[in-house]
C-alpha cells in the first residue's frame, strides 16, 4: 500500500513540469495569501513587541488614580516624594530611591516621508533615568544635561521624523532645543520618543506636576508590597501597575484591530486561492486521466491514487507558503512604520516576521492545499478505468 | 451582440473551471470593494456637521494641550469671525472603558448658534436642558444604545477630569435629545453627549480657565484661510501658540497621523490582483489551447482574424466584468458591517466605481495573450495539430 502510494506519487510529481502553468497557479495563489497574511500580522507582532515587551516586571508605573494613560495623569511633587519612600523600591549606593518622575508632553515634528506634522512624545525624565532604565544606551552623541534645553532622541524617532541627528536644533515652545544624542532602549516604545530633563520640560510647558513616576523595585516580587503601600496611603490617590501590564493594556486595541484585519483579509483571499487550487488540480487530474487509468488498470488501488493527488496539491501549496512567507520576510521584516498611539502621539515600530508567523502562514498554505486537493483527488480515485482509457 | 450566445456557450464549455474562476474573481472584487471603501473613508474624512465656514483653533503642539480661556475673547474680535465657542475633551465612558461616550462640555448659546444649521433640538427639550444645571443633551442613537430615557440620572467616568472631591465620576440628568439635521451626518454624532460648560469648569479640580479647543464660524467661507492666519498671528510668540485650520483638515490631520493606511491597503490589493491575474490568465490560456481546433473551424467558416480576436476578448471581459459586478455588489452589501468597525467615518459608495474600471482592465490583460494566439492561428496548422 505504501509502496503503491510512493510509486504513484513519484510518477505524478515527475510529470509536474509538464503541467507547469496550471501548477504554478497554486503556488502563486497561495504565495499571495501567505505573503499578505504574514505581512499584516507582522505589523501586529511588531507593535506588540514595541509596547508589550518593553517593560520589566520589576518596574512599576504610578499614575493618578483613574487615569488610564500617562497623558491624562497628574501627580504633584509631594506625591512623588511619598512614592519614593514606599517600601519595595530599589535604592542606589547613596540610599536614594531609584525613581524617575516623568512629565509627558507632545511636540510637532514633520515626518520624513510625508513632511506633514506628527505628534511626537517629549518625555521629561528624572535624574536617575539611567539607573531606573538600565536598558537605555546612548548610541551616538552624548546624554542631555539637566537645566539646559537639550534632549536625546530615540532611534525609532530619528528614522521617522526630521532633524533628529545629534547637534541639530529643534524649535518648539518659543525655545531652541539641541539634540545631543541618540539612544536605543531594547526596541521599546521609548525609542519613539524624545527624552529631556523633567524640570526643564516642566518649565517649558508651564506645568508644575508630573505625569507619572517610574520605580525600579528590588525584585518583581516586591511589587505587591510597593503597590499595597501606595494604594492604602490615604494621602495618595494613585494607580500602580507593573510596566508590562500597563503597556499591554495600551497596545491591546490596535494590535487586536490589526489581527482582525489581517485574518479577515487572509480568509477572503484564502477562499479565492482554494478556487484556484481546485481549478488547477481538476485540470491536473484531467490531463493525467490516461495515466491514472493505466495505473488503476495494472492494479494500483484507489487510495494511493487519491493520496498521490493530495500529495501533489499539498507539495505545491507548501512551496507557495514558503515563497509567500519568504517574500513577506524579505520585503517587510524590520521595516519601520509609525502610527498614532493611545496617547495621541506617534509610536514607531518595526514589522517583525516571527517564527510563529511563518509557521502560521505555512499551516494556512497546507489547509488551502488540502481543501483544494481533496475534491480533485476524489474524482481521480473514482475515475472509471474503462471510460478514461476509451476517451484517449 | 448576435455573437453573444456563442461567447456564452464557449464560456461554459467547462463548467467547473468557469465556476471556480468566476468565484475567485468574485472574491477578489469583494475584497477590492471593501478595502477601496475603507481607503476612501480614510482619505476623505467627512467634515461632519461642519462646513467650509468652520474653523478649529487648537494648541499648536497638540490637541491634548490646553489654551487659555482669554483667547476666546481675542478671537471674537477678529473681523470676519461670526461666532466663537469653546470645548474641552472630557474623555468619557459609561460604566466600562469600552463604552466610549463623546461627552462634550459646551457653552450652550455659542455652541448652538455656531452649529445652528446642523443640529436640531425641540424647543421644549432645549428649555429643559438650559434649566437643568446638571443636564445632558444626548444623541438619540446613544440613548438607545444604553437604554437611557429622558429624566435618567447617568454617571459618566472621565479619564482626565477629577472633581473637587477627587472623584472621576460625573453624574448628569438627561434633559433631552438632539440630532443632526442632515441624516447622512447622523453617524458623526452617534456617541455625542452634551453638557453645561459651567458645571464642568466649576466642578473640575484643576485646569480651570483653560479650554481644550476653540471653534469659529466665519461670515465668508472664502476668507476662512485668511482669518485662520489672523487668529494664529494673535498668539504667535505667546506661551500658547495656536494652530487654526478648517475643520475638515482638523479631522484629516488625525487620520494622517494614523499612518499610511492607504499604502497598506494598496499593497494588499496589489498582491490580490497579481494573484488573480495569474489565476484567470492561466484559465483563459488553457481554455484557448483546448479549443484550437474549434477556432480553426470558425476560421474555415469565414470568421476573420479580428472576429476571432473579438470573440476571445469578449469571453474574457464577460468573465471578469460579470464576476466583478457580483463581487462589488457583495462588498456593497458588506458596507454596513465595515461601518460598525469604523465608527464616525462615512463610507462612500462612489468608491466602488473604480472597481468596474479595474475589472475591464483585468479582462483586457487576461484576454489579450490568448486572443492574439487565437487570431494568429492558421487554419491548416490548427486543424492538423489538435493541441
Amino acid at each position: 500500500m505504501f509502496k503503491q502510494f510512493w510509486a504513484v506519487s513519484l510518477m505524478s510529481l515527475q510529470t509536474l513540469p509538464q503541467r507547469l502553468g496550471a501548477s504554478s497557479v497554486i503556488v502563486v495563489g497561495i504565495a499571495g495569501v501567505v505573503a499578505v497574511l504574514v505581512s499584516v500580522l507582522a505589523m501586529g507582532a511588531g507593535f506588540r513587541h514595541t509596547l508589550a515587551d518593553g517593560g520589566r516586571a520589576d518596574r512599576a508605573i504610578v499614575l493618578r488614580g483613574g487615569s488610564d494613560a500617562e497623558l491624562s495623569s497628574n501627580l504633584t511633587r509631594s506625591d512623588v516624594d511619598t512614592i519614593g519612600n514606599a517600601p519595595g523600591i530599589a535604592k542606589d549606593a547613596e540610599g536614594k530611591a531609584l525613581l524617575s518622575n516623568e512629565l509627558v508632553t507632545v511636540v510637532n515634528i514633520p515626518k520624513i516621508d510625508t513632511g506633514s506634522d506628527a505628534n511626537v512624545t517629549l518625555r521629561g525624565v528624572g535624574l536617575r533615568l539611567t539607573q531606573v532604565r538600565p536598558e537605555l544606551t546612548i548610541t551616538a552623541g552624548r546624554m542631555f544635561q539637566p537645566a539646559v534645553r537639550e534632549l536625546i532622541a530615540g532611534v525609532g524617532a530619528t528614522k521617522q521624523f526630521r532633524g533628529l541627528t545629534p547637534g541639530s536644533v529643534l524649535h518648539f515652545r518659543n525655545a531652541d532645543w539641541t539634540v545631543t544624542g541618540v539612544f536605543t532602549s531594547n526596541g521599546d516604545i521609548h525609542e519613539s520618543e524624545l527624552l529631556a530633563d523633567v524640570d526643564t520640560v516642566g518649565s517649558a510647558t508651564q506645568r508644575s506636576g508630573y505625569s507619572s513616576a517610574i520605580a525600579l523595585l528590588t525584585s518583581a516580587a516586591a511589587f505587591t508590597e510597593f503597590k499595597d503601600a501606595l494604594t492604602t496611603d490615604p494621602q495618595l490617590k494613585v494607580d500602580v501597575q507593573r510596566e508590562p501590564d500597563y503597556y499591554a493594556a495600551q497596545s491591546k486595541g490596535l494590535s487586536k484591530a490589526i489581527n482582525v484585519v489581517g485574518n479577515t483579509v487572509a480568509v477572503i483571499m484564502a477562499i479565492g486561492a482554494v478556487f484556484g487550487a481546485l481549478n488547477s488540480m481538476y485540470s491536473a487530474v484531467a490531463a493525467r486521466g490516461m495515466e491514472i487509468a493505466t495505473q488503476r488498470a495494472i492494479g494500483f488501488g484507489a487510495l494511493p491514487v487519491l493520496l498521490s493527488v493530495m500529495l501533489e496539491a499539498v507539495t505545491l501549496s507548501l512551496l507557495g507558503g514558503l515563497i509567500g512567507a519568504a517574500l513577506a520576510w524579505m520585503m517587510f521584516n524590520g521595516h519601520s512604520v509609525s502610527t498614532l498611539g493611545g496617547a495621541f502621539a506617534q509610536v514607531v515600530f518595526k514589522l517583525t516576521v516571527t517564527r510563529t508567523l511563518i509557521i502560521t502562514g505555512i499551516v494556512w498554505a497546507c489547509i488551502i492545499g488540502v481543501v483544494g486537493g481533496l475534491f480533485p483527488a476524489l474524482r481521480a480515485a473514482r475515475l472509471s478505468v474503462a471510460e478514461a482509457l476509451r476517451a484517449a | 451582440m448576435k455573437y453573444f450566445p456563442l461567447v456564452w456557450a464557449t464560456l461554459w464549455r467547462k463548467k467547473t473551471r468557469t465556476i471556480f474562476t468566476l468565484l475567485s474573481v468574485v472574491v477578489a472584487f469583494l475584497l477590492f470593494g471593501v478595502l477601496e471603501t475603507v481607503d476612501y473613508a480614510f482619505s476623505h474624512p467627512s467634515g461632519g456637521a461642519t462646513g467650509a465656514d468652520k474653523l478649529v483653533t487648537m494648541n499648536k503642539y497638540s490637541i491634548t494641550l490646553p489654551l487659555p480661556f482669554a483667547d476666546v475673547q481675542q478671537i471674537r474680535s477678529v473681523p470676519g469671525v461670526e461666532e466663537v465657542t469653546w470645548l474641552t475633551w472630557f474623555g468619557g465612558y459609561y460604566q466600562e472603558s469600552k463604552n466610549f461616550v463623546f461627552a462634550l462640555p459646551i457653552d450652550i448659546d455659542t455652541y448652538f448658534n455656531l452649529h445652528k444649521d446642523e443640529l436640531i433640538v425641540s424647543d421644549a427639550e432645549m428649555r429643559a436642558f438650559r434649566d437643568t444645571r446638571t443636564g445632558g443633551l444626548v444623541n438619540a442613537a446613544l440613548m438607545k444604545k444604553f437604554g437611557w430615557k429622558v429624566g435618567d440620572k447617568v454617571p459618566l467616568h472621565s479619564t482626565i477630569w477629577t472633581q473637587k472631591n477627587g472623584s472621576l465620576d460625573w453624574t448628569f440628568d438627561i434633559a433631552g435629545t438632539f440630532d443632526a439635521k442632515d441624516p447622512t451626518q447622523a453617524s458623526q454624532l452617534a456617541s455625542s453627549f452634551l453638557f453645561h460648560y459651567e458645571l464642568f469648569d466649576e466642578g473640575r479640580s484643576f485646569g480651570k480657565g483653560n479650554v481644550g479647543w476653540i471653534e469659529e464660524r466665519v461670515t465668508d467661507p472664502s476668507q476662512a484661510s485668511d482669518i485662520a492666519n489672523r487668529i494664529d498671528a494673535l498668539f504667535a510668540n505667546s506661551p500658547d501658540e495656536t494652530k487654526t485650520q478648517p475643520s475638515k483638515d482638523f479631522a484629516m490631520a488625525f487620520i494622517k497621523q494614523l499612518g499610511d493606511v492607504g499604502f497598506v491597503l494598496r499593497a494588499i490589493l496589489g498582491a490580490v490582483f497579481f494573484t488573480l491575474l495569474f489565476l484567470t490568465g492561466n484559465t483563459m490560456m488553457q481554455s484557448v489551447r483546448e479549443r484550437v481546433p474549434e477556432f480553426a473551424v470558425l476560421k474555415t467558416l469565414g470568421f476573420g482574424d479580428a472576429a476571432v480576436l473579438g470573440l476571445v476578448m469578449a469571453e474574457s471581459l464577460l468573465l471578469c466584468v460579470a464576476a466583478a459586478l457580483v463581487g462589488l455588489a457583495l462588498s456593497f452589501a458588506a458596507i454596513p458591517i465595515v461601518k460598525m468597525g469604523l465608527q464616525g467615518m462615512e463610507l462612500s459608495r462612489g468608491a466602488l466605481l473604480p472597481g468596474i474600471g479595474v475589472a475591464v482592465l483585468l479582462g483586457v490583460i487576461v484576454g489579450l495573450p490568448p486572443a492574439l494566439r487565437a487570431m494568429r492561428l492558421t487554419i491548416v496548422d490548427a486543424l492538423a495539430d489538435k493541441r
